[in-house]
């Protein structure tokens, strides 16, 4: 080790905080820059951590259900009455459900109908809440052989969670639909308009540029749309819920603060994200989904 | 509360008295209790971004890394130089998927002022270093509001940073009690 005189190492202790300081700003610019830098740290830092909160989740799981069982004892008979109100009713719409699956099959086999292509997924668990106060997003753990890319769909059991945003060699970050990023065309199911999900960072994201004469109903459901090829039609985000202020927002059907697995699904769409996430024409996806609504 | 033995040892004074021997299990000793507080920092960052199933986490990461970073300077700086805790910044920017930089800045200012008040402050009582600290933590949620929408070019909600700073005050009583147990102890370089 150097040997330096007292002033000057106190002049030198006296330096390092401004200079770091300095560094700090240095870094805000940089990540303004290039953001594929704070990118590749992130991917790194995650490749990284996931297998240990991998490892992590497991004992977590436990002690969550452990806590949650003793809660629900103390609920058990309020359940049970709400549950055979529930079941009964569930019951009549399957009945309603079979009939009307039987007269679909009937009707598209008359109609020569294309079947819509099967879509692959994968199923990964959720091992970090990698969101910030800004910011709504997840972290996954992925085998080292995924074949997971950028703009892929993430649902849970209920309904859309997602998209994925970052890629890394056994992690794979998905962004909320909550997130202030996120922007998602979605319809209306009653009137079949077309509208933006606008993430807020808050619980519910809001409904935005819905035409003209077209009021989103309370409760209404709200599906993805296939316009500009992200994402395909159909595909169940939520009910419509008026705010306080008496905005539309839409409650997601997915649980997005306790997700603990989801599926990632490639639907092959390569648009929005395509520059470098894509090889097929983003136009042609975009053209074809919207043929198939027209057909519907 | 008084850091001088290592503020001598680090400039090389020696002070008279029976020593134990300084050998390599006792320099590993004393450094690992030297670099405790930053790693344990940096731990408890990490554990906070695993699934713990809270309903606040990012802002309870926010906050205790403010308050972390607040004690260990004002109490013991020499173990929570400013480059760790520029790592320490790092580290939580890219867990949070914050803007780089942000979470760099406000804990180094953080550090900084401390650093200069310090004098004072370590003289004082419990109530008011966490008076100064609450109204640090409120600057710093403000300061990461106005960054992060800056640096991202849209007006953002105040409401989730002030929670932090709101959060970082109520949580410091708690931080303080187990970081001047462990401070008294295992992050004590004079006790290996």
């Amino acid at each position: 080790m150097i040997r330096l005189s007292i002033p000057v190492r106190q002049a030198l202790a006296r330096l390092t905080l401004p200079v770091l300081i300095a560094v700090a700003f240095g870094l805000m610019l940089l990540g303004k820059a290039d953001t594929l830098l704070a990118e590749r740290a992130r991917i790194a830092l995650s490749d990284a951590l996931a297998p240990i909160y991998a490892v992590m989740a497991q004992p977590l799981d436990h002690v969550q259900l452990l806590l949650r069982n003793g809660r629900r004892v103390l609920s058990v008979f309020e359940d049970n009455a709400r549950l055979r109100q529930e079941n009964e009713r569930l019951r009549h719409w399957q009945s309603v459900a079979l009939a009307l699956d039987t007269e679909n099959a009937r009707l598209k086999a008359n109609l020569h109908w294309i079947p819509d292509p099967q879509a692959h997924y994968v199923t990964a668990r959720v091992v970090a809440d990698a969101g910030g106060v800004y910011a709504r997003s997840v972290l996954l753990a992925a085998g080292p052989n995924h074949h997971i890319t950028k703009g892929q769909i993430a649902l849970d059991d209920r309904g859309l969670v997602g998209r994925v945003t970052e890629v890394g060699s056994r992690s794979v970050r998905v962004l909320l639909i909550t997130d202030l990023n996120s922007r998602i065309p979605v319809t209306l199911e009653g009137s079949g308009a077309r509208a933006m999900l606008m993430g807020t960072n808050g619980p519910r994201p809001r409904l935005m540029h819905w035409p003209e004469g077209v009021h989103p109903m309370e409760g209404e459901r709200v599906v993805t749309s296939a316009e500009a090829g992200a994402f395909p039609p159909g595909l169940i985000v939520g009910t419509v819920h008026y705010s306080a202020t008496n905005i539309p927002e839409v409650q997601p059907a997915a649980r997005l603060d306790r997700l603990e697995i989801v599926r990632i699904f490639d639907y092959g769409l390569r648009g929005v994200l395509s520059p470098e996430a894509g090889d097929g024409p983003p136009a042609w996806h975009a053209r074809h989904d919207r043929r198939q609504i027209n057909g519907r | 509360m008084d850091d001088r033995p290592i503020a001598e040892a680090s400039r090389g004074i020696r002070r008279p008295g029976i020593r134990p021997r300084p050998s390599l299990w006792r320099q590993l000793d004393m450094s690992a209790r030297f670099s405790f507080p930053a790693l344990s920092t940096a731990l408890l960052l990490l554990l906070l971004a695993a699934p713990l199933g809270l309903d606040c986490q990012a802002a309870l990461q926010g906050a205790v890394a403010l308050g972390c970073v607040f004690f260990r300077s004002v109490y013991r700086p020499s173990s929570m130089p400013p480059l760790a805790v520029f790592l320490l910044g790092v580290l939580a920017d890219l867990l949070s998927a914050a803007p780089l930089g942000v979470a760099v800045l406000i804990l180094l200012l953080l550090h900084g002022t401390a650093m200069r008040w310090r004098r004072v402050l370590a003289r004082q009582g419990f109530i008011p270093v966490w008076l100064v600290f609450s109204a640090l933590a409120l600057a710093a949620a403000l300061l990461q509001w106005l960054l992060t929408a800056a640096l991202t070019f849209r007006l953002l909600p105040p409401g989730p940073a002030l929670f932090i700073g709101v959060l970082a005050t109520g949580l410091y009583p708690l931080l303080a009690v187990a970081l001047i147990r462990a401070h008294q102890t295992l992050a004590e370089p004079d006790h290996a």
